[in-house]
């Protein structure tokens, strides 16, 4: 370890750098929880004084609360239909071999690297053919779509760490293959599995564009604060409703980050979710 | 391995059993993934399916006319609107992912080679604003920029400007100053992972044959990251071609793209078969130059050496 800390030309430069790209990348996130705390209805600097209204009259908008309960009944759906599809994918992926693992495991990645709109139209086009009026479930058949990748990567670098020879045992010692699942892997990849949910809920909350073709007359979050960005009056109490999805977020990636690296810590595969 | 043990029958029954699971392998992990293959299949390849078959047909109102007919694609390459929207979508989302990549490459290598024991924190640190909401992302650069925002009334403030400027929100610069920072994450992770990879010795070798710092660099770690860096580019590419919320909110007359003409399609014009053959078109021209990247910084990384 010593020699990795030894003094390297440039490291300087390198973390003056990496300071001012932090800052780049926080500073424009910062401006909507300072807007939001600020009396005047425009956002401009200098801050004309505190206030907490812009929250206050949040829980007094139907439509806000009607937003939020839709956005919740998406987001629990989605993340436990994305997280089931996910645990089979990934353990099929790191447990076995087979031609055509590849191409399948590329075909389900494939929503994380197509544009979002030509995925949302695609499904739109297809749900009008079947007939499928649009709601809040072909919102969810659409968040399932866009999570399961995400579930994939997270589930992936937990089962990988996963030491085969400890099932092998519980088969050998007799128990059938559903037994072994239930009580030697599944209690070892719980955190991985929490840790997918958290994440699923977290992008289907943010989600906008599928769920801006694929919904009929209800309104996720997302849809909601779309709406309202055309009334610059509002813009405040947007930005409130904005920050407090933040912190959200924020909270549930925090945990889910924490149960991944504790799911993955022996595989020492640093990065797992992002890789 | 004694005859007692190797006649006993449970270790029999165990080394038959595990032998038909080898077997039963492929089967095994196929069945496993098929549920959600077949989801992937039946809301992704199918819906894609669908929309190119709907790029031959034409719409009379609110019927569809299923004669094959290449009409639309002939005005989705002819006519200026859409021709001028596919230009300015390839041209923002290439300057995008230059700028992502030239930004992001730096903060891999310091993560990568400095980062010490702290490597995952940083990763953390850097990819948690992009785990909020995009919508929220981009309203906050709408915030910015704005005619009474936070940069002209603090360049105001500070006596720069006299007057709000009007050319920082509503242009294809506005857009593309926007999705560099959206994307900015999904770049330095790519680039991340292949500097991980990069063999250390070998750059302890060139120190130690006299190659400089910014030598060894440009000859070892440049040229081993090649495939980040592709990878880095293609990631933020693709979907930004196809980037909706952005124009839509910062973009103004001048930064239409190309998903607001495909929306539009879908939505107030009414006209599927155009909006699918322009999808098509779109995925068909990303393909291409994806392609095409790889191609060129491949060859960019052999006259390196």
């Amino acid at each position: 370890m010593t020699a990795l800390r030894r003094f390297r030309p440039g490291a300087g430069w390198l973390s003056a750098y990496a300071f001012l790209y932090v800052v780049f990348l926080y500073l424009p996130v910062i401006f909507l929880p300072i807007f939001s705390i600020n009396t005047a209805a425009t956002p401009k600097f200098p801050l004309s004084g505190f206030t907490l209204k812009w929250y206050e009259d949040l829980p007094r908008t139907p439509a806000l609360l009607d937003a939020a309960w839709n956005s919740l009944v998406v987001g629990v759906s989605a993340s436990i239909l994305a997280t089931v599809f996910g645990i089979l994918a990934a353990r099929s992926i790191t447990r076995y071999r087979y031609p055509g693992r590849r191409a399948i495991n590329g075909l389900i990645m494939a929503p994380l690297v197509l544009p979002e709109v030509i995925v949302a139209i695609s499904m739109l086009l297809v749900m009008l053919q079947l007939g499928l009026s649009l709601s809040l479930f072909t919102v969810v058949l659409g968040h399932v779509l866009v999570c399961i990748p995400y579930s994939m990567t997270v589930l992936t670098s937990g089962f990988e760490g996963f030491d085969r020879s400890l099932e092998e045992a519980s088969a050998d010692l007799g128990e059938s293959a559903f037994g072994t699942f239930r009580r030697v892997t599944l209690p070892m990849v719980a955190p991985a599995i929490i840790s997918s949910l958290l994440v699923c809920f977290t992008i289907s909350l943010d989600e906008f564009i599928i769920a801006f073709f694929l919904t009929g007359t209800d309104a996720t979050l997302p849809i909601y604060i779309w709406g309202q960005l055309r009334f610059a009056s509002k813009l405040p109490g947007v930005l409130a409703l904005g920050t407090l999805l933040l912190v959200a977020s924020f909270l549930l990636m925090t945990v889910a980050e924490i149960l991944r690296r504790r799911a993955a810590r022996r595989t020492q595969n640093e990065g797992g979710l992002y890789a | 391995m004694t005859a007692a043990a190797e006649g006993s029958p449970a270790r029999r029954m165990t080394r038959a059993r595990r032998n038909a699971l080898l077997q039963s392998e492929p089967v095994q992990g196929f069945a496993l993934i098929s549920p959600t293959f077949l989801y992937a299949v039946i809301l992704l390849v199918l819906p894609i399916l669908v929309v190119i078959a709907h790029s031959f047909w034409t719409q009379n109102y609110l019927t569809i006319d299923r004669t094959f007919t290449l009409e639309n694609y002939r005005i989705a390459l002819t006519e200026p609107i859409y021709r001028d929207l596919l230009w300015r979508s390839l041209y923002i989302s290439l300057m995008v992912s230059f700028f992502t990549v030239v930004l992001a490459y730096p903060i891999a290598y310091f993560i990568s080679f400095h980062g010490g024991r702290h490597k995952s924190l940083w990763l953390f640190l850097i990819t948690i604003p992009f785990w909020t909401s995009y919508l929220l992302r981009v309203m906050s650069w709408k915030v910015i920029l704005g005619y009474n925002g936070v940069l002209n009334s603090g360049l105001m403030g500070l006596g720069i400007i006299d007057e709000p400027s009007t050319a920082l929100l509503y242009n294809s610069t506005a857009v593309i100053i926007t999705l560099t920072h959206a994307w900015a994450a999904f770049a330095i992770l790519p680039i991340f992972v292949s500097l991980e990879k990069v063999d250390r010795t070998l750059v302890e070798a060139a120190k130690d044959l006299g190659d400089g710092p910014l030598r060894s660099f440009l000859r070892v770690t440049l040229p081993l990251s090649v495939p980040g860096i592709i990878s880095a580019a293609l990631i933020v590419m693709i979907p930004t071609v196809g980037d909706y919320v952005t124009p839509k909110l910062v973009g103004g007359k001048d930064g239409v793209m190309i998903a607001n003409a495909i929306q539009a399609q879908f939505g107030k014009a009414s006209n599927w078969p155009l909006g699918a053959a322009l999808s098509v078109t779109t995925m068909l021209i990303v393909t291409l130059i994806a392609g095409a990247m790889v191609l060129i910084i491949r060859a960019a990384q052999r006259l390196a050496r």
